[in-house]
């Protein structure tokens, strides 16, 4: 299979459109736990129950449709090998949970796998909506559509008191996650992110690195979710998360404007030096990747870089994970084939935009 | 160091005991140390569920020496999912909807220390669910509004109230045999 068509099939289609304010937000997740009313939780639910529950929702919603989200599809965990769970987990369509731990999980996912709908993770349901760039409002309001469709067949565990009931005490009440991947490279450089996170913590949001391990964030590619699910109403917490945001990406923007006044010359290098690396280098690791892929995308939104599309940045950042690395290459590979894969993937992947250049 | 308990692996926990005002230092090996109760979790890293089940095994106590009069909350158990409190304490996570029922006395503190002081849902009510949640709400009502029309001796009017009140139980029996 050559690279195009890899990409074309390994990039989720919503993930290639634009969004607003794309430069710096990349996507925005509502995220909503539900749980039948009657059968245990999957914790400690039997196989009879977790069975019971892919059995219907496999016959009440496979291949069905919703609005746009159209040919949901039941993908059962059991059925798939190692390297596509993990391939699903790299494009944040299921969780490492439901990839390692749910023997009896499953998915629902819409053609354009805006809906993922995870089965038996720690809830019983937990069903995910992307929308590409800043859009929380609407995508809040159309997982709303999708929850009451759910609803129609399934009777949820919800308390008049409490709320939605879930497995753990930090989801009961709205079972909302609502969270925003955003690419912070001058408030990262200029190391103000790490003086505002506390104030943004004080409003019960938590911000955290997507790619790499604990506080690192690979790319400066940075979430910021919700953590507040009992006693706020799903508007209030997207609204208070919604002026963070705004602020962040204000400030980002004016982080952009000085770095830019105060070391353009510094900065032009930091980001020609990182592009030189991307398109040359032999052997790469996904930490110099991610940083390199964060300068290249920094150059092209204060155009310094002119031939590339955007879309690289979230591109690559999918792509170069060990799980795509191997699919691309249709074996397993040791880390430091990887490294020399990602490398070469990269460097053909470069090689595309200058064809469509020409 | 051998491990003082079995005396074959070496020693990798290392802690002192007070016990009445009288110290003691432990040496034991893991093994001896998840044997003899040392350690509650398999998994040492650290991670949410540690967080708030240090939360929870703080609660029942706290509880326990308010309301003197009440069982101790560790030994609490869901009819349902046989969950007990102390289960539910050490990971963290409820068994079913019922155990929110079962634990509900002892769930303020913890929700409200998870969740910025808040205990009660604002915010979306399921269309199918909340309906019979509206119903019960006004059935509620209705039973007030009979008591005081009895009071008032009028009881023509209560007689209508009445008939409304089993009308509308009835239909919510309805639903609930027919979800069965």
């Amino acid at each position: 299979m050559g690279l195009e068509q890899f990409i074309n099939e390994a990039i989720s289609p919503w993930l290639k459109e634009d969004g607003p304010d794309s430069d710096i937000v990349m996507s925005s997740r509502i995220r909503l736990a539900r749980n039948f009313e009657k059968s245990p939780f999957p914790l400690i639910a039997n196989q009879e129950h977790l069975d019971g529950i892919l059995y219907f929702l496999e016959k009440e919603f496979n291949h069905r449709s919703y609005a746009n989200y159209e040919q949901l599809e039941f993908v059962r965990m059991a059925d798939l090998k190692p390297t596509e769970k993990q391939v699903l987990v790299e494009k944040h369509l299921i969780s490492p949970h439901l990839a390692d731990k749910s023997t009896y999980g499953a998915a629902l996912i819409s053609k354009n796998e805006q809906v993922s709908i995870m089965i038996n993770e720690e809830d019983h349901i937990r069903m995910q909506l992307y929308f590409p760039g800043f859009q929380l409002e609407k995508a809040l309001e159309e997982a709303f559509q999708i929850d009451d469709w759910l609803e129609e067949k399934i009777d949820y565990a919800f308390d008049e008191e409490r709320g939605y009931l879930t497995s753990c005490p930090t989801n009961v009440g709205t079972g909302l996650r609502a969270s925003v991947m955003m690419h912070l490279p001058a408030l990262a450089m200029t190391r103000k992110l790490n003086r505002m996170i506390p104030a943004i913590n004080q409003l019960g949001l938590v911000v955290r690195g997507i790619y790499g391990e604990g506080s690192e964030a690979l790319g400066n590619i940075f979430q910021i979710s919700n953590q507040v699910t009992l006693g706020r109403s799903e508007q209030d917490i997207i609204e208070d998360l919604t002026s963070v945001v705004e602020k962040l990406i204000e400030q980002e923007r004016h982080a952009r404007t000085l770095l830019r006044q105060q070391s353009e010359l510094e900065l032009e290098d930091r980001i020609f030096r990182s592009y030189g690396i991307l398109e040359h280098s032999r052997i790469i690791e996904s930490k110099e990747t991610a940083k390199c892929l964060s300068d290249v995308r920094l150059g092209i939104d204060l155009g310094y870089i002119h031939h590339i599309s955007k879309s690289i940045l979230n591109e690559l950042m999918v792509l170069t994970q060990p799980a795509f690395l191997q699919q691309y290459a249709r074996r397993m590979l040791t880390p430091h084939e990887r490294d020399v894969f990602r490398a070469s993937l990269i460097r053909e992947r470069f090689t595309l935009e200058q064809r469509e250049e020409l | 160091m051998e491990c003082q308990e079995c005396k074959q692996n070496p020693a990798t926990l290392h802690f002192a005991q007070v016990t009445n005002g009288e110290k003691r230092e432990i040496h034991v090996c893991h093994q001896c140390a998840k044997e003899k109760g040392y350690v509650t979790h398999d998994d040492e890293s650290y991670s949410l569920h540690n967080l708030l089940s240090g939360l929870f095994n703080f609660d029942p106590e706290k509880l326990h020496h308010s309301t003197h009069n009440k069982p101790a909350g560790n030994q609490m158990e869901c009819k349902k999912c046989g969950m007990t409190y102390q289960e539910f304490a050490q990971i963290g996570k409820f068994g079913c909807a019922s155990c929110y029922q079962t634990f509900s006395g002892h769930l303020n503190p913890i929700f409200r220390r998870v969740h910025s002081g808040n205990t009660t849902h604002d915010g979306k009510v399921p269309k199918r669910v909340g309906k019979d949640i509206s119903a019960r709400r006004k059935v509620k009502e209705l039973k007030w509004k009979l008591q005081q029309l009895i009071a008032e001796e009028a009881f023509e009017d209560a007689a209508k109230i009445r008939d409304q009140i089993k009308e509308m139980e009835r239909t919510l029996n309805q639903r609930e045999e027919g979800e069965d």
